[in-house]
């Protein structure tokens, strides 16, 4: 097994080394940009295609919750860099904490999500047979909802529905969309926690120094594109029609 | 390649400009500046992204090869919306020209 | 013949090299030398090359008949479909790069194995999962949607087995992925002394343009398909009309990958006939830096025409004049290569050895291949020829006389370099002939019946189209021997051949400055590299021993 800083067998130094596994994940994440990409080019010919549809699809997610795990998120990548910093000046103590409030920050997006999750699926808004975009706005008490603002979202889905009379069925596509994307970037999450579960393990044993901290660094770079996808993300799912 | 170490206090200072384009974008959504509400969100996000990149993946101290390899992510993902909408955009005058029965392309001409 | 052969070999065996480092079947399964790799890599894609070479012959015998009596129709869709899943994505894709280039790269510049070995081994597993989907979807129930997976035909109203087919091309795309993020990493930091980028053979250049569009590409079409995939599996609108969703959205996407993979079969096997015709012409190639910047122009070009498949899709004119435009100027970097090629064999000592034999089949055919796609590319003339058979012949003319005549000629040229030993010269070059005869036998005839408007994918056709049609079956039945000859004789090479000697040819690259076949570490000493490339007069250790080159069969057997 590779150890502290070893010299890989198809290396001359150590700083060739390094220099070849941080291009590796630069490149690694050209192809997640073009990847994402796919998804993004989807988003966009459908909004402009659906505009009411997306715009009460958007409306119907929380956006304490979303705005509260964008915060969350942010925080999570400061705490990465930190760790990298801590690794680069030695402060082997640093990077075990800082490592752990990295994965502890992920863990409380992936909670929220899956809250948001919970709840899309209680308020009938999975895509499917059972997909019905008024079912809050007729049924207050089970979403949780009051009287009054079940009434102001009749009225928003009523405008829309004479905008799009297939309001439901494209609604759909901003569902199945929405779940596309923070699905495939919750799975993007969920890898860089075991990353983070490994990294903090070998910080544990002290094995991460000025010398060697290739693997902090590059986990860094994964951790902090999956920050961007999410900043992206929460202004074209969330922020979609909020002023109306 | 000699490694470019940042202070804390700056990555500080970039968590916190991150938090006020956070709500800057969110403040922006509540205000109906008609199709300029997704540029503004847009822009915004851009930015934050440019400041990840920046500062906390070190871009900004990489070599040029680094820079390079984000430029083509970037370049690359450009051609692609670009290009598709380039299509999608012009779709109209075509059909526009041939008449086609409305119920064919009104899906793709709604604003 | 065998004894005789080897007595005439001023050569022999070295002791050790990467084929008897070490032995049993763990050490090929777990090994990372990119070289045993690589020949992982060429069992499965040969492998592969037979599947799709069954539903070929298939093809071609139901097409003997006008009203094509061998298959249903049902089953004839299967047949091309499964034809062109299995040769693209399982064999033209990974055959020049997964095959010469993992073995090759590494040597050419001077190092000791690729950047990511492990990463390596486990873009071949990758590979083979994703082929035993794409198995197991041929054999339980197939393929009818077309290579193309045009949606909804494939997300809704297709009952055959696409969900796991779309899987396996979804794991396949990652195997692609890796292999071009190794590719592109290890030419950028693990150059050997002295091997700066304008000293890189041609081939690597070419490996390089190819590996970039792996990583931009690749990705796009792994997450159309897995679109795809959701949309069947979970009923989604993503594509479908019916639930609002865009079918020329997925078009896009797809051809966002799918043009420019087109490029990813032909950069390689331009990559290797910049090798072999310096070689076999003894002269320096010509306007090295334009033929290394073209293949960049290729990549780069490449990814801006796709839209020009769509020009039937109603899209507007102002759209259509641009991509036809940018198709157009893909011509540009691709003529400066077959310019420069020609322009390398004036005033050359040409010897028509077997790779040579290939490499001018090669530009012929590309050439054809190549100026047809104009044909293509002019918007008018596309709307008469758009899915004929004139597109058939076009692709395979770039495909088969492009990609597969590079990589079997590349095959030859590194025969003595991946098995120590000699292929047997004058059957080679029967195989060659004969795979150029019946390669345009086959091909040639479908130009015309395109032209008369015979369309791809029909299982029937008008009799009086048969005349073409049988030529094009007696064709092929030429073109699967030249296709059998090779596996035998270079099978029987691999144990009987002559022994090769490092540098049989001589050619100029760094991979001839090792023994045959190479240790596991590739050199002894890490090379410096202080010669300019294909550079033949300042070289004296390339001068020609006696009786080498030439018309006559030059190397002893036979």
């Amino acid at each position: 097994m590779h150890r502290t800083g070893e010299l890989y067998g198809q290396f001359e130094t150590l700083e060739q080394q390094k220099d070849t596994a941080t291009l590796g994940m630069w490149v690694f994440l050209v192809t997640e940009v073009l990847f994402f990409g796919g998804m993004f080019m989807t988003y966009t010919i459908n909004r402009h295609a659906y505009s009411a549809a997306f715009g009460v699809g958007g409306n119907t997610l929380d956006l304490k919750l979303g705005g509260g795990n964008t915060v969350v998120l942010i925080m999570s990548s400061l705490t990465m860099a930190m760790a990298v910093w801590s690794a680069q000046v030695g402060k082997k103590q640093l990077i075990t904490l800082f490592l752990i409030l990295t994965l502890l920050l992920g863990g409380v997006f992936l909670g929220v999500k899956a809250i948001e999750y919970k709840q899309k699926y209680d308020h009938h808004l999975i895509p499917g047979q059972s997909f019905d975009i008024t079912f809050c706005s007729n049924h207050p008490a089970p979403c949780g909802i009051s009287a009054e603002d079940a009434a102001k979202e009749k009225t928003e889905i009523a405008e829309a529905f004479e905008k799009d009379p297939n309001l439901n069925s494209h609604a759909q596509l901003y569902f199945s969309l929405y779940f596309g994307m923070t699905g495939l970037h919750a799975l993007h999450m969920i890898i860089g926690a075991g990353l983070l579960l490994w990294l903090i393990k070998e910080a544990v044993a002290k094995r991460f120094g000025p010398g060697y901290n290739t693997p902090v660094d590059i986990t860094g770079l994964y951790w902090h594109f999956v920050d961007i996808v999410w900043i992206y993300l929460f202004p074209l799912l969330y922020l979609i029609d909020r002023h109306n | 390649m000699s490694e470019h170490i940042a202070s804390p206090k700056l990555y500080i200072g970039i968590f916190l400009a991150l938090m006020i384009c956070t709500a800057a974008t969110v403040w922006a959504a509540y205000i109906n500046l008609g199709q300029y509400n997704i540029v503004i969100a847009l822009a915004i996000a851009t930015l934050k992204a440019t400041l990840v990149v920046l500062f906390f993946m070190h871009a900004k101290y990489s070599p040029g090869r680094t820079q390079l390899v984000i430029f083509c992510a970037v370049f690359w993902l450009g051609i692609m919306l670009a290009l598709t909408l380039s299509d999608y955009t012009t779709r109209h005058e075509l059909t526009q020209q041939q008449a086609q029965p409305a119920a064919l392309v009104a899906r793709r001409v709604a604003p | 013949m065998s004894t005789n052969a080897q007595t005439i070999s001023p050569h022999t065996m070295p002791e050790t090299d990467y084929l008897n480092a070490s032995y049993g079947i763990k050490s090929w399964l777990l090994t990372t030398d990119h070289k045993r790799i690589a020949l992982l890599y060429l069992f499965s894609v040969t492998f592969f090359f037979f599947v799709g070479g069954i539903f070929a012959t298939m093809i071609r015998i139901h097409l003997l008949t006008p009203g094509g009596y061998l298959v249903t129709p049902e089953t004839y869709n299967k047949l091309f479909t499964m034809h062109g899943v299995a040769m693209i994505f399982f064999f033209l894709i990974p055959s020049i790069p997964a095959v010469l280039g993992n073995f090759l790269i590494p040597i050419m510049i001077g190092a000791k194995d690729l950047a990511f070995p492990k990463l390596n081994l486990l873009s071949w597993y990758i590979y083979l999962i994703g082929g035993g989907f794409v198995l197991y979807s041929f054999s339980t129930g197939g393929l009818d949607t077309g290579w193309t997976f045009y949606t909804p035909l494939s997300s809704v109203y297709s009952n055959s087995a696409v969900t796991a087919a779309v899987i396996g091309i979804f794991i396949n795309g990652f195997s692609s992925i890796l292999t071009g993020l190794n590719f592109v990493v290890t030419i950028h930091t693990m150059r050997a002394p002295g091997m700066t980028w304008f000293r890189l053979p041609l081939f690597v250049w070419s490996h390089y343009a190819t590996s970039l569009i792996f990583i931009l590409g690749t990705p796009v079409i792994a997450i159309t398909l897995l679109l795809v995939a959701l949309e069947r599996v979970f009923h989604l609108g993503f594509f479908n009309p019916a639930l609002g969703g865009d079918p020329i959205l997925f078009q896009h996407l797809f051809w966002f990958y799918s043009h420019p993979a087109v490029y990813i079969m032909i950069l390689p096997a331009m990559g290797v006939i910049s090798e072999i015709i310096p070689t076999f012409a003894r002269r320096p190639i010509f306007g090295y830096s334009f033929i290394a910047g073209s293949s960049i122009a290729i990549a780069v070009i490449g990814f801006l025409v796709w839209a020009h498949h769509m020009f039937l899709t109603g899209e507007s004119l102002y759209a259509a004049i641009a991509f036809s435009l940018m198709s157009y100027l893909v011509a540009i970097p691709s003529a400066v290569k077959v310019f420069n090629w020609t322009s390398t064999l004036y005033k050359g000592s040409i010897a028509l050895d077997t790779p040579m034999l290939y490499a001018m089949g090669f530009i012929g055919l590309f050439l054809i291949g190549g100026l047809t796609g104009l044909f293509l590319a002019c918007l008018g003339l596309d709307i008469h020829l758009h899915d004929t058979y004139f597109v058939i012949a076009h692709f395979h003319y770039i495909m088969v006389g492009g990609a597969v005549m590079g990589y079997l000629g590349g095959l030859h040229f590194w025969w003595p370099k991946i098995s120590g030993r000699m292929y047997p010269e004058f059957l080679a070059r029967a195989a060659a002939i004969i795979l150029f005869i019946g390669f345009n036998l086959t091909f040639f005839p479908q130009f015309l019946l395109g032209y008369m408007g015979m369309p791809r994918r029909y299982h029937s056709y008008p009799p009086e189209l048969q005349v073409l049609n049988v030529m094009s079956t007696a064709g092929a039945s030429i073109l699967a021997l030249g296709y059998l000859l090779p596996i035998i004789y270079l099978v029987w090479s691999y144990k009987y051949g002559r022994v090769a000697g490092p540098n049989p040819w001589p050619a100029t690259g760094l991979e001839w400055k090792t023994q045959s076949p190479p240790l596991t570490e590739n050199f002894d000493v890490t090379p410096v590299v202080d010669w300019e490339p294909y550079d033949f007069e300042h070289r004296p250790d390339l001068a020609l021993e006696p009786g080498v080159g030439g018309l006559l069969p030059a190397h002893g057997d036979d």
